[in-house]
């Protein structure tokens, strides 16, 4: 192709809010108006100097910015092969890359005078890190969160209720992420005048796809100059890996390398049992097709009619039956390439960080990190391999305990029968 | 002209308000609803509103999140609801039906395919949640290519500056969301809602229908009143997910008709 032929992947979406034929605003009318003026204010804030350096500000001394980019020296030496670096936005305030996006909403929340911020969360991140930063604005927040979930991520429920943020067990439906999303369009579609919804992922009408995209960029941008810094001017990775479930990680870094096509860009699926016919995974682009939910086109998982079906994943932060809306056109224009991982391929990457680097990985990234185990030892010790550890496992550790038979609750630490 | 075009005309002759039921298709199974579906038009309902159930229904509360999923356990299907409009089509060729809710199935089954086979079934109209004006290539203008009415809703945060671009591919009527919120929550307070229908009638020619929040005979008046019909669904949906009879059910319809007639 010659050069002057070559379009950009970093353009979109466009003004429809569409990446191709993915994203747009299917949302109720009560609900539009509210997302046009919110389109309005992001444009408005995005070429606003002042907005950008409040975000600088408080990512370098609240988040603790820039994340470092670290060469996992021991990791990459098991493997044989890649030079092997984790983005370690696990070390951010709040513990996971989520805080990146909800501070920039927050912001946006503030100079729109909205004083009432919702939020869905899964594995509970996301809802930390609203809480935290509304607690910090003096907002408040109210959490929506899949029965299931609060079950399974007791510890980041805690939390949330110690910041000050109401959490509300969503059972309608069948009590997950994507029920705890319909609540809080719900619960906006009520509180029109006072409320912001603070989307923790990728997805959702325009324009959050975008926004939250431009917001979790800052972890692509950063990679860029921090490998420069570590391995010479101009060098890009060769191969970026990001775990999936909206996929708000994975596109913060991939976005600043669409348009450098030596750089191979991997999503990294929640395949839960296995990619089957029974939906014991929650891989949208490996096992669904596309369809319209919760404000967007995209690929999801559903059945022939139309309904739309759970995922399964032993992560919660995977488990989401959709993606964003970029992944999907990304994954049809083939500019990265999607790939799934099963629970128990996650749980090795888990105990290998741990016992090799010394980092505790929440199972989201664990699933980024079991595919650059199938990909390293077969790649040429020149071959640079950025993956993004999104997140730290310390709300995992009950999970992986029960996994791996150990009892908690055994103050001697016997292993379960 | 539709069927909901000439159930106007038939009214507004009459110097009768409409009154619109909306009850799940399917719920609580495919024969009991088809029952009630036939029952509607001799309790009184001018339009009914068949809904379509869905797993997400983001704009609905409660009671008709379960009409849904009571639907679905049962096997219910976007065919199946086709189906259940057909049947009744056998029996009644004049009643509108307006098909309610969200996208996805619909776009799953394909649009153009869908719209086909909604008109075969007599289908007159339909009522998409998740599709705004910024969305009507979607569905909208091919439904009105295909001569079925496209209903949008306008809202309380519908402004003036908006409003024209919602009225612009409406027809056969338009349905006034009287809340901010989801279906069977708030009540609709008439002293808000008089006001912003005379608004919407100042900008087109079609009736202008009220719905969500309306629960009792005596609201469906007092709506009814200030408008040219009130829509009527939780209300009913709940007495059906209560388990009370067809009888029972039609004889609450009936209520709610004489009241809405009454206003």
């Amino acid at each position: 192709m010659a050069e002057d032929l070559f379009n950009s992947f970093m353009n979109g979406p466009d003004e429809q809010g569409r990446f191709g034929i993915f994203g747009g605003r299917f949302v109720s009318e009560t609900l539009m108006p509210l997302i046009l003026s919110l389109e309005e204010e992001y444009n408005r804030a995005k070429d606003d100097d002042s907005f950008w350096a409040e975000m600088k500000d408080l990512w370098t001394h609240y988040v603790g910015r820039p994340s470092p980019l670290y060469h996992a020296e021991r990791l990459t030496e098991h493997l044989g092969g890649a030079k092997i670096y984790m983005k370690r936005d696990e070390l951010n305030h709040t513990g996971a890359h989520k805080v990146n996006n909800v501070l920039g909403q927050i912001i946006l929340a503030r100079r729109m005078g909205k004083t009432r911020i919702i939020a869905e969360t899964g594995a509970g991140q996301h809802g930390v890190a609203t809480a935290t930063v509304c607690a910090k604005f003096g907002l408040k927040c109210i959490v929506y969160m899949g029965a299931h979930d609060v079950q399974r991520q007791a510890p980041n429920v805690f939390r949330m209720r110690l910041l000050g943020a109401e959490v509300i067990p969503v059972t309608s439906g069948r009590g997950t992420l994507k029920d705890a999303m319909n609540d809080a369009l719900r619960d906006w579609v009520t509180n029109v005048a006072d409320t912001f919804y603070c989307i923790g992922t990728a997805a959702g009408p325009h324009p959050y796809p975008a926004m939250v995209r431009d917001f979790q960029s800052i972890i692509g941008k950063e990679v860029r100059w921090q490998l420069a810094e570590q391995e010479g001017e101009g060098r890009l990775p060769d191969t970026v890996i990001a775990a999936i479930g909206g996929g708000s990680n994975a596109i913060g870094l991939f976005h600043p390398f669409l348009d450098d096509k030596s750089v191979r860009i991997i999503g990294v699926e929640a395949g839960g049992k296995g990619v089957n016919d029974d939906m014991q995974h929650c891989a949208s682009l490996t096992g669904g097709r596309p369809g319209v939910l919760h404000g967007n086109r995209t690929y999801l998982l559903q059945d022939e009619d139309g309904q739309i079906m759970e995922g399964f994943s032993i992560s919660a932060g995977l488990d989401y039956p959709g993606i964003g809306p970029e992944h999907s056109w990304l994954h049809d224009t083939k500019r990265a390439e999607y790939v799934s991982i099963t629970d128990v391929e996650a749980l090795e990457a888990f105990q290998l960080s741990c016992a090799l680097e010394g980092i505790i990985p929440a199972l989201e990234p664990s699933h980024a990190l079991a595919h650059v185990m199938k990909i390293a030892p077969d790649l040429p010790k020149d071959h640079i391999i950025v993956m993004n550890m999104c997140g730290r496992g310390d709300k995992d550790v009950f999970t992986v305990a029960r996994h791996l038979g150990f009892d908690m609750s055994d103050t001697e630490g016997r292993d379960l029968d | 002209m539709t069927r909901i075009d000439a159930k106007f005309a038939e009214l507004s002759a009459a110097g009768k308000k409409a009154f619109v039921s909306y009850v799940m298709a399917g719920d609580p199974d495919f024969d009991t609803s088809l029952e009630i579906v036939k029952g509607l038009p001799a309790a009184g309902v001018d339009i009914i509103e068949l809904g379509l159930p869905f797993t997400d229904p983001m704009a609905d509360g409660p009671t008709i999140q379960l009409a849904g999923q009571r639907a679905l356990d049962g096997g219910m299907t976007l065919q199946r609801t086709l189906d259940l409009a057909a049947e009744f089509r056998k029996t009644d060729d004049t009643t509108p039906i307006v098909l309610m809710g969200y996208y996805n199935p619909i776009y799953s089954r394909g649009v153009d395919k869908f719209l086909v086979d909604a008109a075969a079934a007599g289908i007159d109209g339909l009522i998409v949640v998740d599709l705004p004006p910024e969305e009507d290539d979607e569905l909208c203008i091919p439904a009105q290519k295909a001569g079925l009415n496209f209903i949008r809703l306008a809202t309380p945060t519908t402004d003036d500056e908006r409003l024209p671009r919602v009225l612009q591919n409406t027809s056969g009527f338009v349905y006034y969301v009287s809340i901010t919120g989801i279906t069977g929550a708030a009540e609709a307070e008439a002293g808000d809602v008089g006001p912003e229908v005379a608004r919407i009638k100042a900008a087109t020619d079609l009736p202008v229908i009220v719905g969500f929040g309306i629960n009792s005979p005596e609201r469906a008046q007092t709506i009814a009143s200030i408008s040219d019909g009130a829509v009527v669904g939780s209300a009913i949906v709940s007495q059906i997910g209560a388990g009370k009879s067809v009888a029972e059910v039609l004889a609450f319809v009936k209520s709610l008709s004489d009241g809405a007639h009454r206003g």
